[in-house]
């Protein structure tokens, strides 16, 4: 029952006790989460220096080498315009990146001010802000990014706020349900009991069980962002062109799908491999939190 | 040793399972100790084996074993492994599924889990019959399934057959169980832990039923953490320690004349009126640490000269009424016109089966609900009906021992933390407070060496002496404990209860101890308190209480406790009786 880590009784020698942690670590990590973590790595490293991978210019006209296919000269071929569409896909995952982290982090910020006020704010406070969540619910996500949009001009700003706006609700709701949940757990009588605050019970008890398992939600929300994002620019409703977005991207490939897959298979390729890695990760991250892989570093 | 060999069906004098050395392992390491290691058994008709054992000796294995339930994980060797004569030792899961239902029985421990919540009772019954397709149509199959109910003597046996699971009460879930093990009228009944669940009148009627399929000639096996259980129905007793047998032999043998040290350890465990006064652990056994860790006194003068002298009761509940909503939006009343005064360095048991009011009792007395009418005070000081806010720095006076200490640690927290909390409320600098750590855990009897641990790495023992130290760390006055043993197996709940008998001598602390064992109550308490439907229906001395009750209800809850057969004691129930 007890398996206790021996690294708990090694104090003497730490750092011998903490590279055993790591090499424990980094064996009960399955193979497909490695690979994932690499594809996520490789995104962060094209939008964080998109230098380091573009092998040409993601902007410069070319126009006699136009609609090339795949070579060694062009990994991804080239567009319409002779572009490179690697480099235009590397140059991309900065926006995607950016709107996937940035409206997940907006999201759940919005969301937990509602879930606290639901799930601690009292009776009549939960059932007010219970109501809104149950409405913004309904709306769907490209109607409030329609607003928006239309409102603020079609750019990375308006796609963010819009993402955020339209999974806010859903997020809300859970940190709700966790917040009572922890609300009524034994611990929290228990710090009633031994004479604490509730001001101070929240801070130390409540909300960081109840935010845990929100960390995983984080990753997963950005693999989910990801794809609205690339949806609002496909539809014209995101980052305007000549910005590399993938859904922006897809959108100008369009017409010669027939005649150039690369167009649209390439960038597809991108938000797909993108969105399932994070997710992949998310969904590891939660297991572990959970208790269902056993590990002594997260 | 083909496994589709037919023999002849057993004589009547044949053992009808014969098990011969039995080795079951989980696991691919074969270094890995196994979980049961030669275990050797026969079952008879009309004959009741009852295998005792702690959590983890492998008892539960060893019955699952005879269903071929082990799992795919599980590596099962046997030298012989014989039913009705027949070998089945390599049977598949196919062919024990015929084996299943329609000649072995199973009765598990929690019957709430164990139902479908949402099947008709009716239908779980006739599960059985229709698989084995031992009756013909839908009228005969819910005649025979109301005819099953009402062998296991369930009240209205047409209406809760149409009922599903959670409208039936404990008792009468387990009856459904023991109906739909029977139903295809099986050679051999297996219950797990048949009764652990249940309220003691409840637990003796549901033993009554066992007994009568056993005199009806069936094999039964009984399985329980409960000596006493066991000792009531058992022909044959196996003790079973860390998958291995360690004792055997006829029931009244093992309980009159124990050979093997661990079942006198397992007999002495059993806390009971007789009892008082003496430790039930062995010295040996995890020591308490209190007379160690302290020069007497220190500790208790420290909490008399902090709190203060005072003459009157500690604590004086007077005409206390509380009320619920139900779900159906009805009042009912919880607890009704309860008082009562603890004095210092007292204990008072409540005792009461579940529903009775007692843990809203507790609730009441930590000032953790409101009351409806009446008022509780501390040392002579309001404690109900006053804000919270002037509560709080009084909080430190009393304190709470819980049924599940698992659930009362913030899982985050390590041990150092969570006791590390109760004491900084009232202990400054940081030296001190490490100082007061070191001293806590020495007198629960704790290894320093587990203070960088987390509740889920502590066994159930282990959690339970977190939790009273603490308890304690505050130097209470007042500890409520509520079900503080219920969770803990035998030998663990005798050295937690020889510490908190040890830390009231020593700290002069008065316990509010409530618990629906009336032994454990007994055992510890010097006044005692039953209560039923939210009334007080006797109180007194818990001497006079226990052995001559004056109420019928009190007198009904004591005739139902299951005692230790065979064994040379002065028991309750003789007075009783």
């Amino acid at each position: 029952m007890s398996t206790i880590n021996p690294a708990y009784e090694d104090f003497r020698d730490e750092t011998t006790a903490l590279r055993k942690r790591l090499i424990a670590f980094a064996r009960s990590v399955p193979i497909g989460i490695w690979v994932a973590a690499i594809i996520v790595l490789a995104f962060v490293v094209a939008a964080v220096a998109p230098g380091l991978l573009e092998t040409q210019n993601p902007y410069s006209l070319d126009l006699v080498g136009r609609l090339a296919a795949p070579s060694g000269a062009h990994l991804f071929g080239t567009d319409q315009l002779g572009r490179d569409v690697f480099s235009r896909v590397v140059a991309g995952a900065r926006q995607s990146l950016l709107i996937g982290v940035g409206s997940t982090l907006l999201a759940l910020i919005l969301a937990l001010i509602l879930g606290m006020l639901a799930g601690l704010g009292g009776r009549i406070a939960d059932a007010i802000v219970s109501r809104v969540i149950d409405v913004a619910f309904a709306f769907p996500v490209l109607f409030l990014a329609l607003m928006v949009v239309t409102v603020y001009g079609a750019n990375v700003a308006s796609t963010l706020v819009a993402v955020a706006l339209g999974t806010t609700a859903g997020y809300a709701r859970m940190i709700r349900g966790q917040l009572i949940a922890v609300r009524d757990a034994g611990y929290v009588e228990a710090a009633r009991v031994t004479g604490h605050p509730f001001s101070k019970i929240v801070w130390r008890h409540i909300l960081p069980n109840a935010l845990r398992p929100l960390l995983a939600l984080f990753t997963l929300g950005i693999g989910n962002s990801i794809i609205w994002a690339s949806g609002l620019s496909f539809l014209g409703l995101g980052v305007p062109p000549p910005a590399p977005e993938w859904g922006a991207l897809l959108d100008a490939g369009r017409d010669y799908t027939t005649i150039a897959w690369w167009l649209e298979v390439m960038p597809g390729l991108a938000i797909v491999l993108l969105a399932v890695s994070v997710t992949v990760l998310g969904r590891h991250v939660q297991a572990r939190l959970e208790g269902k892989i056993r590990t002594n570093l997260i | 040793m083909n496994p589709n060999d037919q023999g002849p069906p057993a004589a009547a004098d044949q053992p009808l399972v014969k098990l011969e050395s039995l080795y079951v392992s989980f696991g691919s390491d074969p270094h890995d100790r196994p979980v049961v290691s030669d275990v050797s058994l026969e079952l008879h008709r009309g004959r009741c084996l009852g295998i005792v054992g702690e959590s983890g000796s492998g008892k539960s294995v060893t019955a699952r074993t005879l269903l071929g339930l082990t799992g795919a994980a599980a590596k099962i060797d046997a030298g012989l492994f014989q039913f009705s004569g027949r070998d089945v030792s390599r049977y598949r899961d196919r062919d024990w599924r015929r084996l299943r239902g329609r000649h072995i029985g199973y009765v598990s421990q929690d019957a709430l889990v164990s139902l479908d919540q949402l099947r008709q009772v009716g239908r779980e019954v006739g599960e059985g019959l229709r698989l084995h397709r031992a009756v013909r149509g839908r009228a005969e199959l819910q005649a025979k399934v109301v005819e099953l109910l009402a062998q296991v003597d369930m009240p209205d046996p047409e209406i809760k057959a149409r009922q599903l699971p959670h409208e039936l009460s404990g008792g009468q879930r387990q009856r459904a169980l023991i109906a739909s093990a029977l139903a295809l009228d099986p050679e051999v009944l297996i219950a797990d832990e048949p009764t652990t669940a249940l309220d003691a009148t409840v637990q003796a009627q549901v033993l009554e039923l066992l007994a009568a399929t056993r005199d009806r000639g069936k094999a039964l096996v009984i399985i329980s953490h409960d000596l006493a259980v066991v000792s009531q129905m058992a022909d044959e007793l196996l003790v079973m320690r860390h998958g291995r047998i360690v004792e055997r032999g006829a029931a009244e043998d093992v309980l009159s004349n124990p050979q093997h040290e661990y079942t006198q350890r397992l007999l002495d465990a059993v806390p009971s009126g007789h009892s008082r006064g003496s430790r039930l652990a062995p010295a040996d056994a995890a020591p308490t640490g209190v007379i160690a860790a302290f020069g007497p006194r220190h500790a208790a003068h420290a909490a008399i000269a902090e709190h203060g002298a005072h003459d009157g009761p500690l604590l004086e509940v007077a005409g206390v009424r509380k009320s619920f909503r139900g779900p159906d939006r009805q009042l009912r009343t919880a607890v009704h016109d309860v008082s009562f005064t603890l004095h210092g360095g007292e204990t008072l048991g409540i005792v009461g089966e579940s529903g009775s009011g007692k843990s809203t009792t507790a609730r009441i007395v930590m000032a953790l609900e409101h009351l409806d009418a009446g008022n509780v005070s501390l040392r002579g000081l309001p404690w109900s009906g006053i804000p919270e806010r002037e509560r709080r720095k009084r909080r430190r006076d009393i304190s709470m021992i819980y049924q599940d200490p698992l659930s009362s640690f913030d899982p985050r927290w390590s041990v150092e933390r969570i006791v590390g909390d109760a004491i900084a409320t009232h202990v400054d600098g940081q030296e001190q407070q490490r100082h007061r750590l070191g001293e806590l855990l020495d007198l629960v009897g704790l290894s320093r060496s587990l203070r960088a641990r987390r509740p889920l790495e502590l066994s159930g023992g282990q959690r339970q002496r977190v939790a009273i130290a603490r308890a304690i760390a505050p130097s209470p006055s007042v500890i409520v404990c509520d079900e503080p043993v219920s969770a803990l197996d035998v030998s663990i709940q005798a050295q937690v209860l020889d510490l908190l008998i040890d830390l009231r001598d020593e700290l002069k602390v008065s316990y509010l101890f409530i618990s629906h064992d009336l032994g454990v109550v007994h055992h510890i308490s010097d006044r005692v308190l039953v209560m039923n439907e939210g009334h007080v229906v006797e109180h007194g001395d818990a001497e006079d209480v226990l052995r001559r009750p004056q109420h019928d209800y009190t007198r009904k809850l004591v005739s139902a406790v299951p005692r230790l057969r065979h064994v040379r004691e002065p028991a309750l129930a003789r007075e009783v009786a």
